[in-house]
């Protein structure tokens, strides 16, 4: 059971890690009052990052992917029911610890220490997860599932592209256009928060 | 920080705050490199299952490995993804890399019980850690259940358009402000940054 992975892939994972783990902790993520601040509207830091991140990556990402450099995406099922509850769950639990989980490890190395209570709670979660799901798998966890056929294949990884028809690279247009729009309000509010900065 | 000695690198990696767009540029540039180098998406909340395992295995190793396992242990660790994966050291990395981050800063903290938290809780110790134990297992609970967490979801399955990922960001995102407006009050955005 104690089996390790390649150790190509411990070293990249490794070095991936210290290189997000650098950023967030730069980014002031790893910090509550960055978290609960963003929840309570009154820092936007989280939003600039995440979108950022999401459009870059995007842009990328399928760019790769339209140039045959990657031959496939690493999405996950469409579960809506669980998405969605999964979601709502999680939202109150990261108000409640004020940090998610890669932040909060990060928070851990910066020093925080009701972090790192919340890293023992974090493990307790997954295994009380674990614990209920075979009583999930087959009904719930199968709700609002989204399919679609990929040849042979009948798949509920989907994507937005996938389900619509629609380009990705539309997505990727309005989603760089709805980051646009947020910063530009968040700038504005910022400003007249502090006049003069 | 602004007279900090030095070649403008070690300067820009003693800083205390990037640019937040600059962070977002660089998270999502390491995603590109995730994606082609280790056919790997960035993600975190799985590890917790694989050290929930490990902690479960010490007691009880059939109910991780084997026949007789949990079936969720059995789908999230297995000779495709083995206990000590990918993940898990990408998540030791996350702790060292914050931890040199604040080390280079000088940006260490020790904080017990936020300012924030005071404000509206006290100063007990005993009561923030309860919150941050139930908040931090509430919080996996969810993100097993939706099959992510605002890594692999929200940057990784967002960047990728995923339906379950947005699915997931904007529900998360509608309940955190909910449970914090609750939690906090409208009176609480004027004690977050003490």
């Amino acid at each position: 059971m104690f089996g390790f992975d390649s150790p190509t892939m411990i070293l990249g994972g490794l070095v991936t890690g210290i290189v997000f783990g650098f950023l967030l902790q730069k980014g002031q993520v790893a910090k509550y009052r960055t978290i609960v601040g963003q929840f309570l509207f009154t820092d936007h830091t989280v939003l600039k990052i995440m979108l950022t991140a999401i459009v870059t990556g995007a842009v990328g990402v399928y760019g790769m992917l339209e140039l045959g450099l990657i031959q496939h995406l690493l999405v996950k099922p469409a579960q809506l029911a669980a998405n969605a509850v999964g979601g709502l769950i999680f939202g109150v639990g990261m108000a409640m610890l004020g940090y998610c989980p890669g932040t909060g490890v990060a928070a851990m190395g910066e020093g925080s220490r009701h972090a790192a209570v919340g890293f023992a709670g974090m493990v307790v979660g997954a295994g009380i997860f674990a614990a209920v799901y075979p009583s999930l798998e087959k009904g719930f966890m199968k709700i609002g599932e989204v399919t679609v056929a990929v040849g042979e294949q009948v798949t509920s990884k989907v994507t937005l592209a996938d389900i619509t028809g629609i380009s990705p690279w539309a997505y990727i247009a309005l989603l760089a256009a709805i980051a646009g729009v947020v910063f530009t309000l968040i700038g504005r509010w910022e400003r007249q928060q502090s006049p003069g900065a | 920080m602004s007279d900090t000695p030095g070649n403008p690198v070690m300067r820009a990696l003693r800083a205390k705050r990037w640019n937040p767009y600059v962070v977002g540029v660089g998270i999502g540039v390491l995603s590109w490199i995730t994606f082609l180098t280790m056919d790997k998406a960035l993600g975190t909340s799985s590890s917790m299952v694989h050290v929930a395992g490990l902690v479960e295995g010490v007691v009880n190793a059939d109910k991780v490995v084997g026949p007789g396992a949990n079936s969720y242990f059995a789908k999230e660790i297995n000779d495709k993804t083995p206990m000590f994966d990918w993940q898990i050291f990408l998540v030791l990395g996350v702790f060292l890399g914050a931890f040199i981050s604040s080390r280079l800063s000088g940006d260490r903290v020790r904080e017990c019980v936020p300012g924030l938290w005071e404000w509206r809780f006290g100063p007990s110790k005993a009561k923030r850690y309860v919150a941050a134990f139930v908040g931090g297992a509430v919080m996996l609970f969810g993100a097993r259940m939706a099959g992510g967490c605002t890594s692999g979801h929200g940057i990784s399955g967002g960047l990728q358009l995923a339906v379950s990922s947005w699915t997931f960001f904007m529900a998360m995102f509608a309940s955190g402000v909910a449970a914090a407006f609750t939690l906090f009050g409208f009176g609480g955005r004027r004690h977050v940054r003490v």
